[in-house]
């Protein structure tokens, strides 16, 4: 069962959402980029902008509509409220051991991308966390690094939404078809009282996103990624990456689901309390695997095979599933443009 | 009365007629604590395999005496100078624990080993991997692996 | 939801500190509050030095009275302050950690140690000897740099008089008056009596010489399946959670640190994995 919203229902959604005592985080324009922060109302969104992205480019640009969810992929990923950067996880002093009370405030996120969605759900299965309230908002639309489909991600959502939002700029107007996927999003949902969607309009959004489908900037390779990285710790291939790779970490940083944090002790001369914060890591550090005097992996090629089999190969054999999601932030942030949907297929090629 | 020689790892690469050929002209050897086997630069006449007991191979260093480097325990095979010219010992050899051993006299056995080729070749190759085993062992200590690496 | 016990470090005193060698020394731990569930041979705890660090040491001791005992050998800052610490000292203690060596099914037991490796099989030995009517013949092999450098040399010499435990010791590098074996650990497993069929071998010890060791024994016949060996990487939260214990598809601090041969041996041999 579905409904169908306006900019005006939209609106009241966000309202609905701060009234239950969330704190709504959602897309915005800000720094020449579409980012993400806390949303007052529907205005905040970045209606009319939508982005243009390459390997090593990215850009916002006007478009010739309002669509507030017209653009893919932004610098930053919800990871960023999942996983804080930076965090303390716990205080020592002569009386023991005391954790530190968790002050996030209760989440909803508004406009995540289906690739997100995915993303969402493998980082707190890793993190042992409840994801948030989700308004997905399905891609019609896909961007010119998007492979979320050859990933199994998208571009329909899938499972995790409360709700999941369809935009459509038509003869009817700004619409959004409106889909309730857990019993809290329905409850939402009713409070709106929305018209209800016709099947027509239901119609319209799947054929949208099937569209979609058919409309991909990329593509992963056809054989099983987790095998094909697996076969190939020793080929060449790495070392032809690494005349490309910087090892500068930026993939991990805008990476949704890269989780990899460090850990530090510190103490306050002061008053000898101690704390334990974490902070986030990157696997292209060069002391990321320091043991025993020097790091095991020093050569860009050993780092950049980690990352790219961690995240394509043995996130399987650690969580399950893949660590990708294909939104593409990686290929858009490398200042070399290093594209991990190409380096797949260079091994894919290389071992046929 | 010359032991099983089926048992020793290091003779594996023969066959059991072979083995039966070395056992037969083999010796039995009783050594105490303290005995000089032989000395850097002496003939390399006789080999040896220990049965059990440890025989301590040394090289002098000036300053700071006879330096023990390797030990020959049960199993293994002590020296190889015997099966390659000049013949000569380059290391010394003392016996630590009671040791009881099997000796060849090194030119019979090098006679047996012309006179019979796959013998030969089959010592050969025992020689070789013990000589290859020893290597990479020492290559190992080299690496000095159990350093604290601070 | 991680379980607090995971995280949140316990209290625990040390009891006890007795040197083993110039850099080592074993710290037996009591607990100060709640004790941590038990520890398993092979396990490791993180152990933390109040305002300098956490670090992931192997358990070399599980006396039945709840203490926790370690040994630590003094290389960084962390370890440091651990091996310094003198009785009276409360760190913070995390675990138990990872997997365990396994012990049963056996006729003989082989137990291969080189340098500080000793420490995490001790418990393994132990264990043996307390169990001793399951195993028909336990050896040890020990390997260190020289004579003064072997943990546990009184433990090491009862096990040698006890008829009930093959010890054979080597060093790399002799000392004054040692008339013991001289040459690496791979050398007696290469002449030793074995009946390869019926042996587990457990190795702990600096990566080249478990590689070494596990060649000398599957040369001889020890099935790859039947060697274990205990595996170690950079370890910062213990749960799986940190990302920098990875080898390969193997998250260490839970998938490990003892690791099946067959396993191990395709990771190991990847130049920088």
């Amino acid at each position: 069962m579905s409904a169908v919203l306006d900019l005006a229902g939209l609106d009241a959604l966000i309202a609905e959402l701060r009234f239950q005592g969330y704190t709504v985080v959602g897309p915005v324009l800000r720094d020449d980029a579409i980012t993400l922060a806390e949303l007052d109302t529907a205005d905040d969104l970045p209606a009319g902008w939508g982005v243009e992205t390459g390997p090593g480019h990215y850009r916002v640009r006007r478009r010739d509509d309002d669509a507030v969810f017209g653009h893919s992929a932004g610098p930053q990923s919800w990871k960023t409220f999942l996983h804080p950067s930076h965090r303390t996880l716990l205080t020592a002093d002569d009386d023991g051991f005391h954790s530190v009370a968790d002050t996030r405030p209760r989440y909803a996120f508004l406009g995540v991308r289906p690739c997100d969605l995915a993303a969402i759900g493998k980082l707190c299965q890793v993190l042992g966390e409840r994801a948030p309230f989700v308004v997905a908002a399905q891609c019609t639309e896909p961007g010119e690094l998007c492979f979320c489909a050859s990933m199994g991600c998208g571009p329909d959502a899938r499972d995790g939404y409360d709700i999941a939002l369809t935009e459509r700029i038509g003869s009817d107007g700004h619409r959004f078809l409106a889909t309730a996927g857990t019993p809290a999003g329905k409850d939402v949902l009713d409070w709106l009282n929305a018209a209800p969607a016709s099947a027509a309009d239901e119609e319209l959004a799947r054929s949208d996103v099937d569209a979609a489908r058919l409309r991909m900037g990329r593509a992963m390779p056809e054989p099983d990624l987790r095998d094909l990285l697996a076969a190939n710790r020793d080929s060449a291939h790495w070392e032809r990456v690494a005349e490309r790779c910087l090892t500068c970490g930026n993939c991990t940083m805008v990476c949704p689901t890269c989780f990899c944090v460090t850990v530090e002790d510190v103490t306050d001369l002061a008053d000898g309390q101690a704390e334990r914060r974490q902070r986030w890591a990157s696997c292209f550090e060069t002391d990321f695997s320091y043991l025993h005097g020097g790091p095991v992996r020093t050569s860009g090629a050993a780092r950049y095979r980690q990352w790219m089999s961690h995240k394509l190969s043995t996130w399987f054999d650690q969580f399950g599933t893949s660590g990708c999601v294909g939104c593409g932030r990686c290929i858009a942030w490398c200042p070399a443009g290093i594209d991990i949907t190409e380096e797949a297929a260079a091994l894919a090629r290389g071992a046929s | 009365m010359i032991p099983d020689l089926d048992t020793v790892p290091l003779l594996g690469a023969l066959t059991p007629t072979q083995r039966a050929v070395l056992a037969g002209t083999g010796e039995l050897e009783t050594h105490r604590p303290g005995t000089r086997l032989f000395e850097e630069g002496q003939p390399a006449d006789r080999a040896r395999v220990v049965l059990c007991g440890c025989v301590m191979v040394d090289i002098p260093v000036p300053g700071r005496g006879s330096v023990a480097v390797q030990s020959i325990g049960p199993g293994e095979l002590l020296g190889l100078s015997w099966f390659v010219p000049p013949y000569r010992w380059h290391f010394g050899a003392t016996v630590v624990s009671p040791t009881r051993a099997i000796a060849w006299d090194a030119a019979r056995l090098r006679e047996l080993a012309e006179e019979d080729p796959a013998l030969g070749y089959r010592l050969s190759l025992a020689l070789a991997e013990a000589m290859l085993n020893r290597l990479q062992s020492t290559r190992l200590r080299l690496l000095d692996l159990y350093r604290n690496p601070r | 939801m991680i379980p607090p016990a995971a995280w949140l470090p316990t209290r625990y005193r040390v009891e006890r500190r007795t040197r083993e060698t110039a850099d080592s020394a074993t710290l037996t731990l009591r607990p100060a509050d709640e004790p941590l569930a038990p520890f398993r041979p092979g396990q490791f705890a993180m152990l933390y030095a109040h305002g300098v660090g956490e670090v992931p040491i192997s358990v070399s001791g599980i006396p039945e009275t709840g203490d926790l005992v370690h040994t630590i050998r003094s290389v960084g800052a962390v370890s440091r302050a651990l091996h310094d610490s003198t009785p009276g000292t409360v760190l913070g203690v995390r675990g138990p950690f990872g997997t365990a060596w396994r012990l049963d099914g056996v006729d003989d037991l082989l137990i291969v140690a080189g340098g500080i490796g000793l420490a995490p099989l001790r418990p393994a030995v132990r264990h043996a000897l307390t169990h001793r009517h399951r195993y028909r013949r336990v050896v040890l092999v020990a390997g260190a740099r020289t004579p003064t450098d072997f943990l546990y040399r009184d433990e090491l010499r009862r096990w040698d008089d006890d008829s009930g435990v093959e010890v054979l010791l080597t060093v790399d590098q002799p000392g004054d008056g040692w008339t013991g074996r001289i040459g690496f650990v791979t050398e007696p497993l290469a002449a030793m009596p074995l009946d390869p069929g019926r042996t587990i071998a457990l190795l702990c010890g600096p990566e080249p010489m478990m590689r070494a060791c596990a060649g000398v024994l599957i040369g001889r016949g020890v099935p790859d399946h039947r060697v274990q060996v205990s595996l170690e990487r950079n370890m910062q939260c213990g749960t799986g959670r940190c990302g920098h214990c990875q080898l390969g598809p193997l998250l260490l601090c839970r998938d490990g640190p003892v690791v099946d041969y067959p396993v191990a041996a395709g990771l190991l041999s990847v130049k920088e994995l």
